[in-house]
């Protein structure tokens, strides 16, 4: 049985490919990961937010602790070896780099080309294999159009790519008027792949104390089906790497996203509810569905229920629509 | 190879050679010699090894007897041991320095010399601590500079192996510890061959071994003691010599040569000054400069004083002295001179005597730099010149102005030394928060690393934590600079005022130079500048001849997202305008440095200091000063025109910053000042202060008992008294009002110059307006527009009565915080989470209140000069106050709660036997009075009032006595109040003590967790994994669990509280402590800027302490036995959020996960288990049965 596929242009042994979690964080977590069988390993996210708050903590609490106090020039021990954020990424990376002999991709994820971008660059040299750019952006100003907010994501491609020559996997939300054209665009500019779909976290209301509070609500198989309609839809229409992520729990969630035409699938709840070995359990179901139906390898049916393929390509589209609609029954007791 | 070249303070060249000749430091910190210390902690922590290629050991002890105690140890088996202290810290190492000297045991101390605490404390530079150490045994070598500190500090290194006898290495706390200057580094080859092999292995072969086992520290009888004693005697003398053997060998090594006694000066000299310490700077300057004018006049520079050698003395001194100056920088009252004047005296007498020394030179001993009190050129000049008087003032004093005792020696403030003109003199005014300070030493190193030139970098701190002003004073030129005081009036070329308000409130161009040059950092545009100046300081520009520049440097810094961090904008100003280093280079160099600060973890603050310091020229602009002085704006008076007449005359000065101008008569002789002074140094830090929405508070009170400096009130009075209230005086109809008469009105007024603009009062405003719940009945407002209308507020808010105590509930917040603070506007941090516990206990019981406070932040905002935060109610009752010391305060409080008691005891006494002088009835209800509420007490007051009339008319000669002390009949409430650097390491065997002792004391620890006022150290309270200094690594050990072991005692009233997390816990806690006939503790949780938090946080840090479960709410009350009840009850539920949710939100945990994650990890895992088993063993406690004891 043969599941290599191509992803950004480096060659995997499988399509499996845990996404950014913190999972990553630890070298031991990572091995095992390896060792169940994944094919690359997407990093935790290195936050644009967090490397600027630290700076600014840093900056705050370490660096300017002087009050003018005659008994006290400072309060806290002065650690010029203080290794920040971007550090202990890069160490991470040359860790795993070192330890595993899959493919490590860091993920970077901020909205702004600021100085942050140079980052890039160090990450590249500290050996990863590619570079993930999460553009976690909420569009919230109403004055900002859309053409603009598409254009955002296009700066950022061309800022990376003047810092680093390594793939550069561009990762996107759902919230575009047109997906399609935009992954185009990207690819166009230069992205070597797309993964669908970023998952905002939506903030929820606290109704007894009246205030927001954030919450984290984990995906479900549902939710890959909006990935599996857009992998389906662009898979033999744009050249560049398509990823699968958000809602992938089993191996049947797999499957069908292969079938649309992804070339890696993302793991990510499944493996932190329920440990890394259940990369091997997907990979085997993979395995098994295949030798049920005669495939040898990947490439045998992957995109073979993507839009270009499928009899009738409405089905994809609005028709889809329609026909869940018509299905859908209320509950006892619901008039309608 | 020519010797490397750094530019150091004094504790740091003292530290390196400290921690490069040592294996086991032992420190406990103490300024200003707590920088030692860190410094030694920092290198190990970080893996800087010694001489013998390994990391010395840094221990940090529970005191500084604690730390001698371990030196001492650490010594008699064998290591090579040191330890830094001073003053207060130094008296408690004296018993075991017997010890180590009598052992002959080799080790040096080093020790930043400074003042002791006497009528006051001071934590500036002079002798005192060092002279009450001159019987100890040590020898006592004492550097003048911070080259000689560096090499001194060798040299003793390597005396002490030589000679066996311990050194005490001294150097003036502040002028030598803190002054910045360039000096040939010693290297480690230096080193060395400076400390003799064979020596060291015969240190080692006198330790104590079970393998070569010996007895020492025996007790001896009169039969052999004496002898023993006398066995020593051929150590001490054989030491000088061998101390001048190696400072030869140490000149051979380095090309820096020292004696014992050094003499600059004419060699014909007559008179002669003869000093130790930095003074030696000032004095040598002088003594060139006068023997240029062809004075015969010289200097001994006394670098041994002990053993004192008058051999080496008489050999350094010129034969043709016929009079000798001894300046002492201490005082020993009741002596007939000072001990350097005294053995001076003896040694030329008993060579005269002898024959070897004639004629005997006339000898007169001076004081002078008491408390880093300025020594100048014009003192040692006015020195020089008393001894060309027949019979020269013998004693005096130089530096003050003595018309009490008529001892000073007026001089010419005016005289300069020729060397004051080889140096570019420059000055900076800045705010203790904006970076100035560290700015400055980054240029004194940029010129000093850049140039062949000389620097030397001073700086004047303040006393207050926020708003602190802060003086740089900057020298460089080609020659050494010797000028070991401050930069006088008309001497700075350059003066920088980094804070345009200044120039309103000090005389910043006082210390201008003619044809000088003044930078201004002002909003004000460059055309309109001139016009926004203050007359006077118009009028210095004019007369003086200054070049002006100006830059908006907080508009640069804000267009670069820097904040209010003006500090490197400054810099380049400085550079551009003083042309010390062509721009180019110096602005490479600051670029350097910060990027040295930042480094590629801070990317995107390196590009704002880059684009800031890119900018700052730009900005920078020359000021045409017209010939004619304009302006209309007059300095404001430092205090009100109706302010008391101590505080016209004395305080003002004090905040005026020229409190050097008091003579002695102004200055109490018994340390007593007057309450109530803060209140009339009116220091406007707030940028906003709050405005109150009357339509939506619900008089909750909580906003004043946050407030850290009582700077947001309530009253309660009646709607009456309002009628001629200014327009703008907002008050409302009270809520309850069943509680209070009818028409009662109530107002939360801000003190708009008091105000620091914290916050904390908006941000604990529960209340927001449904339709807008941005606005809380409490928000911020910039105070510009609101400051005139608030001070016309304030001034009739005052002037309303305060509310009846009587008849208020202070069991509930809203009660409690009408009652008036009596503690107000200290020197606190912005913010500061101890300052509201204090001002509480003072609302409750001020007017009945005696203090002991340990020394600590609590006792520098609460007793430093210029002003004191502790004020009278209108009757002129108030807290009653005193510092005794830091280790000794629980036993100081317990002092006073026996004193306390006696006299009440006798006055009852007395009572009993005048019962039929005075009014039975009176007598009986005196003496059977509860006083349990406030109306009793008020009752008790007003028996008393009316048993001291009657007292006055009789004749019975126990009248008088019972007169003196009738007072005490009132309950007086006892507070020992102290930080946890007091109660947990210090002092507290003298806790332990009081509380065991059963008195009827109120101990309040103001728990931050570190000690504060020192710098952030390590106490017995820090956290497990928190980083502090000397916990680099993060705490390895729990903290230590005050409240569990003082409810071990089972009559101790205990409570942990947190006023941010619950605040009506804590009021019901300081109430039952106070009310509990017995010993009290409240252990009091208080965020403090060592956390790593930003104060505005300060309520959020609380609530997330509670709720996790690093600080938990309990009261543990004894009385509650005798009803069967259990003592112990929790206020704060089980911990619900994860201990790491509060640890990763404050510095001190978090910067350990950057530096050890797994270190860190490990002992998040460690705490969070800790806290579980802790919540859980308090709830079992809480829970268990407790018999009745109704019966016992």
């Amino acid at each position: 049985m043969n599941l290599t596929t191509n992803w950004l242009g480096l060659e995997l042994q499988n399509p499996l490919v845990p996404s950014a979690s913190p999972l990553s964080r630890s070298l031991d977590s990572a091995k095992a990961l390896e060792d169940a069988g994944a094919g690359a390993i997407v990093m935790y996210s290195l936050f644009e937010e967090a490397v600027r708050a630290e700076e600014e903590g840093m900056s705050r609490f370490m660096h300017e602790q002087e009050t003018g106090s005659a008994e006290a020039e400072s309060f806290l021990p002065s650690h010029q070896d203080f290794p920040g954020e971007l550090d202990r990424y890069l160490e991470q990376i040359a860790s795993l780099k070192a330890t595993l002999d899959i493919p490590i991709v860091a993920s970077l994820n901020g909205v702004t080309a600021s100085g942050w971008m140079t980052h890039a660059k160090e990450i590249a040299d500290a050996g990863a294999d590619a570079l993930e750019l999460n553009a976690y952006y909420v569009a919230a100003d109403i004055w900002e159009e859309g053409h603009y907010v598409e254009q955002r994501y296009i700066t950022l491609l061309n800022e990376l790519q003047q810092q680093v020559s390594i793939p550069i996997n561009m990762k996107l939300s759902p919230f575009f008027s047109s997906i399609g054209n935009m992954v185009k665009k990207l690819e166009m500019a230069g992205a070597s792949g797309v993964s669908l779909f970023n998952r905002f976290y939506q903030p929820d209301i606290d109704i007894g104390g009246m205030r927001l509070q954030h919450v984290l609500t984990p995906t479900h198989s549902a939710d890959a089906l909006l990935t599996m309609r857009w992998i389906a839809m662009l898979h033999g229409r744009v050249e560049c790497s398509l990823g699968a992520t958000g809602g992938v729990h089993a191996a049947e969630d797999a499957i069908k996203v292969l079938l649309a035409g992804s070339d890696v699938v993302h793991l990510c709840y499944a493996l932190l509810n329920n440990g890394p070995e259940e990369i091997g359990r997907i990979k085997k179901g993979i395995g098994e569905w295949m030798e049920q139906h005669g495939f040898e390898q990947l490439s045998d049916f992957r995109g073979s229920l993507s839009q270009v393929n499928v009899q009738d390509p409405a089905e994809y589209e609005r028709l889809n629509y329609i026909r869940v609609l018509g299905s859908y029954d209320s509950p006892g007791g619901v008039w309608r | 190879m020519s010797p490397r070249q750094v530019t150091v303070d004094g504790n740091e060249a003292a530290a390196r050679i400290a921690h490069l000749t040592n294996e086991v430091i032992a420190i406990y910190p103490i300024t200003p010699a707590s920088p030692m210390g860190e410094w030694a902690d920092d290198w190990s922590a970080t893996g800087v090894k010694n001489l013998w290629d390994t990391v010395p050991q840094v221990i940090e002890m529970q005191s500084e007897g604690g730390a001698a105690g371990a030196i001492h140890g650490a010594l008699q088996t064998g290591a090579l041991a040191t330890s830094f202290t001073a003053s207060q810290g130094l008296l408690l190492m004296i018993p075991n320095m017997y010890k180590i000297a009598g052992e002959l045991t080799s080790t040096v101390l080093h020790v930043a010399a400074r003042s002791l605490a006497v009528q006051a404390l001071s934590i500036f530079g002079d002798h005192s601590d060092v002279m009450a150490c001159r019987a100890t045994g040590y020898a006592m070598l004492c550097s003048a500079s911070v080259q000689e500190v560096q090499d001194f500090a060798l040299i003793a290194q390597a005396a002490t192996l030589v000679g066996r006898i311990p050194f005490l290495h001294f150097f003036d706390g502040f002028r030598t510890s803190h002054e910045i200057d360039k000096i040939y580094q010693v290297d480690h080859d230096t080193a060395r061959a400076m400390l003799d092999e064979d020596l060291v292995v015969a240190h080692r072969r006198r330790a104590l071994t079970p393998d070569r086992p010996v007895l020492r520290g025996s007790s001896q009888n009169p039969d052999v003691y004496f002898q023993g004693r006398e066995s020593t005697n051929r150590y001490y003398a054989e030491l000088p010599d061998l101390i001048a053997q190696v400072m030869a060998r140490f000149g051979r090594l380095s090309g820096r040569h020292y004696g014992l006694f050094e003499y600059v000066g004419a060699p014909d000299a007559e008179r002669v000054v003869m000093l130790m310490g930095s003074g030696i700077g000032a004095a040598e300057e002088t003594v060139d400069t006068l023997v240029t004018r062809g004075e015969q006049v010289g200097l001994i520079k006394v670098r041994l004083f002990r053993p004192f050698s008058p051999r080496h003395l008489l050999a350094a001194l010129p034969e043709s002295v016929k009079s000798i100056a001894v300046l002492d920088r201490t005082k020993e009252p009741g002596a007939d001179g000072e001990p350097l004047y005294k053995d001076v005296v003896t040694a030329l007498a008993q060579a005269f005597a002898a024959g070897e020394r004639t004629p005997m030179p006339q000898i007169i001993g001076g004081r002078f730099g008491l408390s880093s009190k300025e020594f100048t050129p014009g003192m040692v000049a006015r020195v020089l010149a008393e001894l060309t008087q027949e019979r020269p003032k013998n004693p005096f004093t130089i530096g003050i102005h003595d018309d009490v005792n008529y001892l000073s020696l007026d001089w010419d403030a005016k005289f300069r030394p020729d060397a004051a003109h080889a140096v570019t003199r420059c000055i900076f005014y800045g705010l203790g928060s904006d970076g100035t300070v560290s700015a400055n030493k980054n240029a004194i190193r940029i010129i000093g690393e850049a140039t062949d030139q000389q620097v030397q970098g001073y700086f004047q701190y303040d006393s207050k934590k926020a708003g602190a002003i802060t003086v740089s004073h900057l020298r460089y030129g080609m020659q050494a600079i010797r000028s070991t005081y401050l930069i006088g009036d008309g001497e700075a070329d350059f003066v920088a005022c980094h804070q345009p308000n200044f120039l309103a409130r000090q005389d910043v161009l006082g210390k201008a130079t003619p044809e000088g040059t003044f930078l201004l950092n002002s909003p004000v545009a460059p055309d309109a500048v001139w016009d926004s100046l203050p007359r006077h300081v118009q009028q210095q520009i004019v007369d003086k001849r200054l070049t002006m520049h100006v830059i908006d440097a907080y508009d640069i810094a804000g267009r670069n997202n820097l904040g209010r961090r003006i500090n490197t904008i400054m810099q380049v100003c400085f550079f551009a305008i003083t042309g010390v280093l062509d721009i180019g280079e110096a602005i490479a160099r600051i670029k350097a440095m910060v990027e040295k600060t930042y480094g590629r973890k801070g990317r995107r603050l390196l590009e704002r200091n880059f684009a800031a310091i890119d900018a700052a020229l730009a900005g920078l602009h020359a000021v045409a000063v017209p010939a004619q002085v304009s302006s209309q704006i007059e300095m404001p008076p430092v205090v009100a025109a109706n302010a008391p007449a101590f505080v016209r005359d004395v305080t003002a000065k004090l905040i005026a910053g020229r409190g050097d101008s008091l003579p002695v008569s102004a200055i109490s002789a018994d340390g007593t000042w007057p309450l109530g002074t803060a209140a009339y140094e009116k220091r406007q830090l707030a940028l906003e202060i709050p405005r109150w929405e009357m339509d939506l508070c619900t008089h909750c009170g909580k906003c004043p008992l946050v407030c850290p400096h009582a700077a947001i009130r309530a009253k309660a009075f009646d709607a009456e008294l309002a009628a001629g209230a200014p327009a703008g005086f907002l008050h409302t109809q009270i809520k309850g009002g069943k509680d209070f008469p009818p028409g009662t009105h109530i107002s939360y007024q801000v003190a708009p110059d008091d105000c620091t603009g914290c916050g904390l009062c908006v941000e604990i405003c529960p209340i927001r307006d449904r339709q807008n719940p941005q606005r809380k009945a409490l928000n911020m407002v910039p105070i510009a527009a609101h400051r005139e209308v608030e001070q016309a507020n304030w001034d009739f808010f005052l002037g309303l009565p305060e509310f009846d105590r009587t008849t208020l509930k202070e069991t509930t917040l809203k009660g409690a915080m009408i009652m008036q603070p009596l503690f107000e506007f200290s020197g606190a941090c912005v913010g500061c989470g101890e300052t509201p516990y204090i001002k509480l206990a003072t609302q409750l019981f001020g007017d009945r209140m005696l203090i002991a406070n340990a020394t600590g932040c609590s006792s520098i905002y609460g007793g430093n000069l210029p002003t004191t935060p502790y004020t009278t109610n209108p009757d002129g009752r108030g807290p009653a106050w005193n510092n005794s010391l830091f280790e000794d305060n629980a036993e100081f409080g317990m002092g006073m709660r026996v004193a306390v008691d006696t006299q009440a005891e006798h006055a009852r006494e007395l009572l009993r036997k005048l019962a039929g002088e005075v009014d039975e009835a009176l007598v009986e209800a005196t003496l059977s009075a509860e006083q349990q509420s406030e109306a009793e007490i008020v009752e008790q007051r007003d028996r008393v009032e009316s048993l001291k009339a009657k007292l006055a008319t009789s004749s019975h000669p126990a009248a008088r006595t019972l007169e003196g002390i009738a007072d005490y009949l009132v309950k007086k409430s006892v507070w020992l109040i102290g930080g946890d650097g007091w109660a947990y390491d210090i002092g507290y065997g003298g806790v332990d003590h009081v509380l065991a002792s059963g008195r009827d004391v109120n101990i309040l620890v103001l728990d931050t967790e570190v000690y504060s006022n020192t710098g952030g150290q390590t106490s017995k309270a820090t956290p497990l994994g928190a980083v502090a200094k000397f916990s680099a690594g993060g705490k390895p050990v729990v903290k230590k669990d005050l409240a569990m072991m003082a409810m071990a005692y089972g009559n101790v009233y205990v409570a942990q509280v947190a006023y941010g997390a619950k605040d009506v816990q804590v009021l019901r806690a300081f109430l039952d402590a106070e009310s509990y006939p017995g010993p009290s503790l409240i252990i009091a949780y208080s965020p403090c800027i060592a956390h790593g938090i930003d104060l505005s946080d300060n309520l959020r840090q609380q609530g997330l302490a509670v709720n996790a479960g690093h600080w938990g709410l309990f009261r543990y009350d004894p009385r509650k036995t005798a009803s069967g009840d259990n003592p112990l009850h929790l206020d704060s539920p089980e911990p619900n959020i994860p201990y790491r949710d509060f640890a990763l939100s404050e510095t001190r945990f978090a910067m350990l996960e950057r530096t050890r994650p797994q270190v860190a990890e490990h002992f998040m895992k460690a705490a969070q288990r800790q806290i579980k088993n802790r919540f859980h063993f308090y709830e079992q406690l809480a829970h268990l049965a407790v018999g009745n004891n109704k019966d016992e």
